[in-house]
């Protein structure tokens, strides 16, 4: 009974996710709020044909979906976790396809006197040390895993922080800026999130150009081997796309107040 | 919007048709279990949407259940998840409707021969201002959430993209002025539709009245 | 005057035997034997609490007594048909619906076709003197216009026995000889009438023979003409006189 129903609501939508050519692009906010994807994708889909439905989440819940086989290629920002979905057979192969930076955000204020410093470890350990209020993902996205990368770099336990100066949003970035913004906290974000984002409210960026800070993102086709009913070919093409010199012009080619987010730095 | 109203209103229609039979059957019928199941049935009304989206996620996930059907990121897929949460709403709101009714009505209608089966769309109907009610308060829960479709939908641009991830989406983008009059547009979409049932209502409850 | 065998054929005979009810271990009917012959109108006459109501939801087979049964025609009451039976109550109960479709509702139910249904409507409306309020909502209307639905709604189907259950007991005195109009039509169409009252000046109008009832015991059931005359029973004899009984 259920099933029939289901089939026949899959029936009055055309079952939009069985055609050939639609392909699911598990992704992360910073990607999507950015609006990198809405220019560049227009061009994939003119260039192949193929349709790319994007759904934007945290780099953790990306890889998570893409896992269950809820989608068909991943473009994820956290090497390590991307490698180990890789080593698992989850997905097919890693390609790098563009790069850019975290930068440390605070209240414009700079209560722990960090502004302008380049070293994002020692700056995070005055921002301890001043018992600064801190905005952190808290959602296993590739920020969130970057900054606790930091953290312990800077041998701070934020643990025991929690719920004091250190405040765990669980939520995306532009939700993780808003409430900072609100607070006049500091935050890690990635550069193309918060160029694109129209709340700044008193916050300015006070830590930048250290090269823990780089935040490379890459791309991966999930396994057909894993889940048979993935869109291999197409995911293929959109990998080729990407790391190709058409992609790779996008993405350079992508500004936002006269500002390029991305830098393209695919291997091939 | 269109992709809101779409869902939304679909959603109700699909919940309509389990709550209105159900609510019908919990207030007419006398089975065992039937206190249990109407204390289910409010308890429900009070469901966590992103509860709901976990689960319809789990079910209709490629590793879940119903993954065969590929209906995860559809619109199919956020008519689902709010079935799932409409319908108690309306299935106990329907009960308490048509329990009061009945006992009003019982008497006369056992009297004029009607089984208790067959009185069922009779209450149905009688109580169709009060079931209106149920209906629209079932919508108002459908078109304003947010994390159940979030979850399911994907909030996929020109697929499953509706006013709330919209303004969700917007909001986490920082463009506040922009989230708030797409709230705003919600409101009043809302307010219309909402509004013209009960002017419906209202206009055939005063005609029973104005004879009085 | 032994007609039996034209009587067992007649299905409006009603009858009753060991009709036991009670509840909490108080009695509320205790009728060893009950006939309904004649041409009626029956009416039952008695005190609050004498079971009056009872009785009549016995006969009408919307309470299962705790013993005993009831024999419409000859035959057990297995389910209430429409067209057998049909009943009044004191508080009417009209559907959130037009007059019409009060009537209709009842119509459709026997399966009549649209214009059978709108023909026997309008008759039934013209009977009621409620041509007028057809289209109106029947919950808008008087205290005594919607007792007059009720009945016309009871009789839409040609019930063999109408019963009601102090139908005027809420009415003025024009409501109420409108119903009781509607009574008489009814009874002169060949229905036969069951009507518990209080009203004892309406039993003197109406009735064809008259029971009483007591604590839930038939204390006597005469023809009316002989029972306003001399009545057998001390409780009728108290009741006629206007004295309290107990």
């Amino acid at each position: 009974m259920i099933r029939a129903l289901v089939l026949t609501m899959a029936g009055v939508f055309g079952a939009g996710a069985a055609w050939a050519e639609v392909i699911v692009l598990q992704s992360t906010t910073s990607t999507q709020n950015s609006g990198l994807l809405d220019a560049i994708l227009p061009q994939f889909e003119a260039a192949t044909g193929h349709e790319v439905r994007v759904v934007a989440v945290g780099t953790g819940q990306a890889i998570r979906n893409a896992r269950n086989g809820d989608g068909d290629v991943l473009l994820v920002h956290a090497r390590a976790a991307e490698e180990e979905f890789v080593a698992q057979g989850w997905g097919v192969e890693r390609f790098d396809v563009m790069y850019n930076d975290f930068i440390l955000v605070g209240p414009a204020t700079d209560p722990a006197g960090i502004a302008g410093s380049v070293d994002v470890v020692t700056a995070l350990a005055a921002v301890a040390a001043a018992r600064g209020v801190f905005a952190s993902r808290g959602d296993d996205s590739g920020t969130h895993k970057a900054e606790l990368r930091l953290w312990s770099e800077a041998g701070v336990d934020v643990g025991g922080a929690s719920g004091g100066w250190y405040r765990e949003t669980g939520s995306g970035m532009g939700a993780t800026l808003n409430l900072a913004a609100g607070m006049q906290a500091h935050v890690l974000t990635d550069r193309a999130s918060w160029t694109a984002f129209g709340n700044k409210d008193g916050l300015e960026i006070l830590v930048e150009g250290d090269a823990r800070l780089f935040n490379q993102y890459g791309v991966i086709a999930v396994n057909p081997e894993r889940h048979p009913h993935v869109q291999a070919e197409a995911a293929q093409a959109f990998i080729d796309w990407m790391t190709g010199p058409e992609g790779q012009a996008a993405i350079a080619g992508f500004d936002l107040q006269g500002r390029q987010l991305f830098f393209p730095n695919a291997a091939r | 919007m269109l992709l809101s109203l779409r869902v939304s209103l679909l959603a109700v229609v699909f919940a309509a048709l389990i709550g209105l039979p159900l609510g019908a059957a919990l207030a007419v019928g006398r089975f065992p279990g039937r206190r249990a199941l109407i204390i289910l049935v409010n308890a429900l009304m009070g469901l966590p949407p992103v509860v709901v989206g976990l689960l319809v996620y789990l079910a209709l996930s490629r590793s879940g259940p119903f993954g065969v059907l590929g209906l995860l990121y559809t619109p199919t897929a956020m008519i689902i998840a709010q079935v799932v949460l409409v319908t108690p709403i309306i299935a106990a709101l329907t009960r308490q409707t048509v329990e009061m009714l009945d006992a009003e009505y019982a008497e006369t209608l056992r009297s004029l021969g009607v089984s208790r089966l067959a009185s069922v769309p009779t209450l149905l109907w009688d109580g169709r201002l009060a079931l209106m009610t149920a209906l629209l308060a079932g919508f108002g829960r459908a078109i304003a959430e947010v994390g159940a479709v979030m979850i399911v939908g994907g909030n996929i641009n020109h697929v499953t993209r509706v006013m709330t991830t919209t303004i969700a989406l917007e909001t986490s983008k920082g463009n506040l002025a922009l989230a708030l009059a797409l709230g705003a547009v919600l409101v009043i979409l809302s307010v219309l539709i909402t509004g013209a049932v009960s002017m419906a209502g209202m206009r055939s409850a005063s005609q029973e009245v104005r004879h009085a | 005057m032994r007609e039996g065998a034209a009587f067992r054929t007649d299905p409006r005979l009603l009858e009753a035997s060991g009709l036991r009810l009670s509840k909490q271990g108080v009695a509320l009917l205790n009728i060893d034997k009950l006939v309904l012959d004649g041409a009626g109108p029956t009416l039952i006459l008695g005190p609050n609490g004498a079971g009056k109501s009872l009785l009549l939801r016995c006969l009408h087979g919307m309470i299962q007594p705790d013993a005993g049964e009831v024999r419409q025609g000859g035959r057990r009451l297995d389910s209430l048909a429409c067209g057998r039976q049909a009943m009044v109550f004191q508080q009417p109960v009209l559907l959130r619906r037009t007059v019409q479709a009060n009537l209709d509702y009842v119509l459709r139910r026997q399966g009549l076709s649209r214009m059978a249904r709108a023909e026997r409507c309008a008759e039934l409306l013209d009977m009621g003197g409620l041509a007028p309020r057809a289209r109106q909502w029947a919950r808008s209307l008087s205290g005594g216009e919607a007792q007059r639905l009720a009945v016309l709604r009871a009789l839409a189907c040609d019930p063999e026995i109408l019963f009601l259950d102090e139908p005027s007991s809420a009415l003025d005195p024009a409501s109420t000889k409108a119903v009781e109009a509607l009574v008489r039509q009814a009874h002169e169409r060949g229905t036969r009438v069951v009507m518990v009252t209080h009203d004892v000046g309406q039993a003197r109008r109406l009735a064809g023979d008259v029971l009483v009832l007591h604590r839930g015991e038939v204390m006597e059931h005469t023809p009316a003409a002989e029972f306003f005359d001399r009545p057998r029973s001390r409780a009728a004899r108290c009741f006629l006189e206007g004295r309290l009984i107990l």
